[in-house]
């Protein structure tokens, strides 16, 4: 954007986090190497920097980190309630009070901007760890009978994207409903649940309650076919969400699985224009898009197309692009070159099958990954990037004439996790989501998050809902 | 650009057939006729009330979410420095009060005209703001600094008197020398959905004013109290000839926030866009500190862009404002701090 108010670079401090050169995996308590004596290394997506080295899990360490959470389960789950809602409010505090270094350590090892992990991810990370120590006392009160049990060791596999937020989902309903667990963290992003386990000791969590198993997908593949694993919570792609639903198949294991989706914002011609393009905005750019539940098809009313791409593209051209520790930066790093080549893939694909590409003017860094805000019109069913998950900043747009149709259009995918509806009717809001097969559906707004509202998917988005009081089903014994 | 208004109501409107010319090139109306081409929008109280009520919606969490994102910009160095000359010179620095006296409008001007007497780097005010009985000391006391000289009129700040009594107030400040007029908007027939009478008399004002003055139209946002009706009267005082909107008196609980300042930047975003006019914007009331002032900057930047970052297009109505800019200004020139004292009181 050259302005004559250009903002001069503010960088959020890199000194408030110390990153040491190696990790260790995180089992009964302590640091310990691989057992075969692996390791990777994790870079910094917005500038190829090595971050650090860190232990790499095979199944050796997974089995003894399920042996020392099924240890410390006996224990943990016989405390009262109120004395794991202590622990989980000692952590929601130390996060509270760590919250600067984390967001920077998130945006380091992820690539997303420092705006969203201080003013998204961390708070929602603390809020999940208050909400669920709040129900630690109260599950006789939740609906799953006067005392539901816990399942056992909970096997938690989790994706890139949200790191920190992620863990939060499934570490804290799992604690405190009683559960001991083993978490594999993935394999770009593991930083950030290696200093969660800093503060669970900081937090004096007793050995063995969480374990951390940083590794590839062989390593999950391993926690989530363990023998003595109870619980299999999975967040990431469809594709390995149904090879782990054959694995889990048969088993006792249960099983609550957060998949891909194909989001629809509906914007019809009453909407409010201005805070729907700011929802399409931070329904597809928040963090890069690679999020599972961005609006990543825009289904406009036909009459209304025009006034809302020229708002639209004009918006676009003050988004700021760059690095994600500037405080002024919208739109950070891609988090990988594997993720970049995909998303590059399919938006070729997009030109390939004729949709029309447009970005805004932005320049893009020499290092590191990255990719522009992009949004192709003249968009069909049809058209791969209408119904393939891209994960990253591509919006597709497409447009209806009638609610039925914009229905129709939303339902039209393998997925079901999200869905938004901009008008300034509320019979229609209603009457729409009602509607729509999908597991969120947002009006007048888009990706807001809140501990007390139940997530999860239709179809071929998941099954099994986290966040809310829903939330603990997938962690009792009910 | 096919924009959005004429759109919806094509056959309401006439388009301009060029593109629209940006920038100062805004023609002053001629004789109180607004110089747009939504004219026909005006043509009755039923078209006008259909137009007014036929623009998009406002989503109050959607439009405060986004001022309270822009509010989050870190603004350093470099940028500071810019933003805070700017904003020195965006102010209309403000005397209100019943015991405003000659002296205490001297001072203002000399202050106005040489904001930091440590400093003559620092630039001038934009405009003093005073009751029209005191135009003629302010236009003395800023003689020959290029500062202007604004006046509150039209039975400021309720606005309740008879036309023929606030356009006599008009003229009065008019004839003394006033270089801008601010007036306030008939809130009542506004709520009562005589938005015509509320045209017509912006009209008239604009007309009072002649081609010498410069109209600021003050809303009273905190009166109209929803965005919808703040979106309307932004409209409604664009199409009357405003050359600029303004968010409110100061004299009521609610004044200037970022939020209603975002919608009126919309406005005249959107304002020009279609018609090729360019419209200014004055939040007025409660912006008190330099933090503050440079967040207005930043909604300025991102929302109507750069065009209007200029003391001709966006203006602070304020008063202890100006001081917190010197102290600022001081504390970047020297590193340090320097305290209340080193700046002057007026």
């Amino acid at each position: 954007m050259a302005s004559a108010f250009e903002y001069a670079p503010a960088p959020e401090s890199r000194a408030v986090v110390d990153i040491a050169p190696s990790y260790g995996l995180f089992i009964d308590g302590e640091f310990a190497e691989a057992a075969e004596g692996k390791v990777f290394k994790t870079v910094s997506p917005s500038t190829e920097e090595v971050l650090a080295e860190v232990a790499q899990a095979g199944e050796a360490d997974v089995d003894r980190a399920v042996k020392a959470a099924r240890k410390a389960f006996q224990k943990w789950s016989a405390l009262p309630g109120a004395e794991r809602a202590k622990y989980l409010f000692r952590i929601a505090r130390i996060i509270q009070e760590r919250s600067r270094e984390l967001a920077v350590l998130e945006t380091l090892d992820n690539g997303k901007p420092i705006r969203e992990t201080r003013d998204a991810d961390l708070p929602l990370v603390a809020a999940h760890f208050f909400y669920y120590a709040g129900w630690a006392d109260k599950l006789g009160h939740a609906g799953f009978g006067t005392e539901p049990k816990p399942l056992g060791v909970a096997g938690q596999v989790i994706p890139w994207n949200f790191p920190l937020l992620m863990l939060a989902w499934k570490i804290a309903p799992a604690l405190a409903t009683g559960n001991t667990v083993v978490l594999k963290p993935a394999e770009t992003t593991p930083l950030s649940a290696l200093f969660f386990a800093d503060v669970c000791r900081q937090a004096g969590l007793p050995r063995g309650v969480v374990n951390i198993v940083p590794g590839y997908g062989d390593a999950g593949a391993a926690l989530v076919g363990h023998p003595d694993v109870n619980k299999v919570a999975f967040t990431g792609s469809t594709a390995v969400g149904k090879e782990i639903a054959r694995t889990v198949a048969g088993t006792r294991k249960k099983l609550t699985l957060e998949l891909g989706g194909k989001g629809a914002n509906i914007v019809f011609d009453d909407a409010p224009i201005d805070q729907a393009v700011e929802g399409i905005v931070s329904g597809i750019f928040f963090n890069q898009g690679q999020v599972c539940c961005a609006g990543s098809r825009l289904l406009v009313q036909e009459s209304v197309h025009d006034e809302l791409l020229d708002s639209l593209k004009r918006r676009l051209g003050t988004l700021r692009l760059g690095d994600p520790l500037d405080k002024n930066t919208d739109i950070g790093a891609i988090n990988s070159a594997e993720q970049l080549a995909r998303i590059t893939a399919l938006a070729e694909r997009g030109e390939a099958e004729g949709a029309e590409r447009w970005s805004p003017a932005c320049e893009l860094p020499a290092s590191g990954y990255w990719f522009a805000p992009t949004l192709f019109t003249n968009v069909s069913q049809a058209h791969t990037i209408a119904r393939d998950e891209i994960f990253g900043p591509v919006l597709s747009v497409l447009t209806f004439r009638t609610p039925d149709e914009a229905v129709a259009k939303a339902n039209n995918t393998p997925y079901g996790l999200s869905a938004g509806i901009w008008t300034e009717k509320g019979s229609r809001i209603l009457a729409v989501a009602n509607k729509l097969r999908a597991g969120v559906v947002w009006s007048n707004t888009f990706n807001k998050f809140d501990p007390t509202s139940p997530f999860g998917g239709y179809k071929e988005s998941g099954f099994g809902r986290e966040g809310g009081r829903h939330g603990l089903e997938a962690y009792l014994d009910v | 650009m096919y924009s959005r208004y004429a759109r919806r109501y094509a056959r309401l409107v006439t388009m301009p057939s060029t593109a629209p010319s940006p920038k100062r090139s805004a023609p002053l109306a001629q004789g109180g006729a607004p110089s747009h081409t939504l004219t026909d929008v005006t043509a009755s109280d039923s078209t006008l009330r259909r137009f007014l009520h036929g623009l998009p919606g406002v989503d109050a969490v959607g439009l405060e979410a986004r001022a309270a994102s822009l509010g989050t910009r870190s603004i350093k160095t470099t940028s500071k420095a810019y933003a805070i000359d700017l904003a020195i010179s965006m102010v209309d620095l403000t005397t209100l009060e019943g015991a405003d006296t000659p002296g205490k409008v001297r001072a203002l001007g000399a202050k106005a005209a040489h904001p930091d007497p440590t400093d003559r780097t620092t630039p001038t005010t934009a405009a003093v703001c005073v009751y029209p009985d005191m135009v003629a000391v302010a236009k003395e006391a800023v003689a020959g600094s290029g500062v202007k000289v604004a006046s509150v009129a039209t039975a400021f700040p309720a606005g309740r008197a008879a036309l023929e009594v606030k356009l006599a107030d008009v003229r009065d400040a008019v004839a003394a020398g006033a270089d801008e007029i601010d007036m306030v908007i008939d809130r009542g027939a506004f709520l009562s959905g005589h938005y015509l009478k509320v045209h017509d008399e912006i009209v008239a004002v604009k007309e009072a004013c002649g081609t010498s003055a410069r109209l600021k139209v003050i809303f009273e946002t905190g009166e109209l109290s929803t965005y919808d009706n703040i979106r309307r009267a932004s409209w409604l005082g664009m199409l009357a000839g405003a050359d600029f909107i303004k968010t409110s008196t100061g004299k009521v609980a609610v004044n200037a926030t970022p939020a209603n300042t975002l919608l009126m930047l919309e406005a005249v975003r959107d304002f020009r866009a279609q018609t090729g006019v360019q419209i200014g914007v004055k939040p007025a009331g409660g912006i008190r500190t330099s933090k503050d002032a440079i967040k207005f900057l930043v909604l300025v930047n991102e929302t109507a862009g750069e065009d209007w970052l200029d003391n001709h297009w966006f203006r602070f109505g304020a008063s202890s404002l100006l001081n917190d800019l010197l102290m600022q200004r001081q504390k970047l020139a020297t590193g340090r701090y320097s305290g209340p004292d080193y700046v002057t009181v007026d």
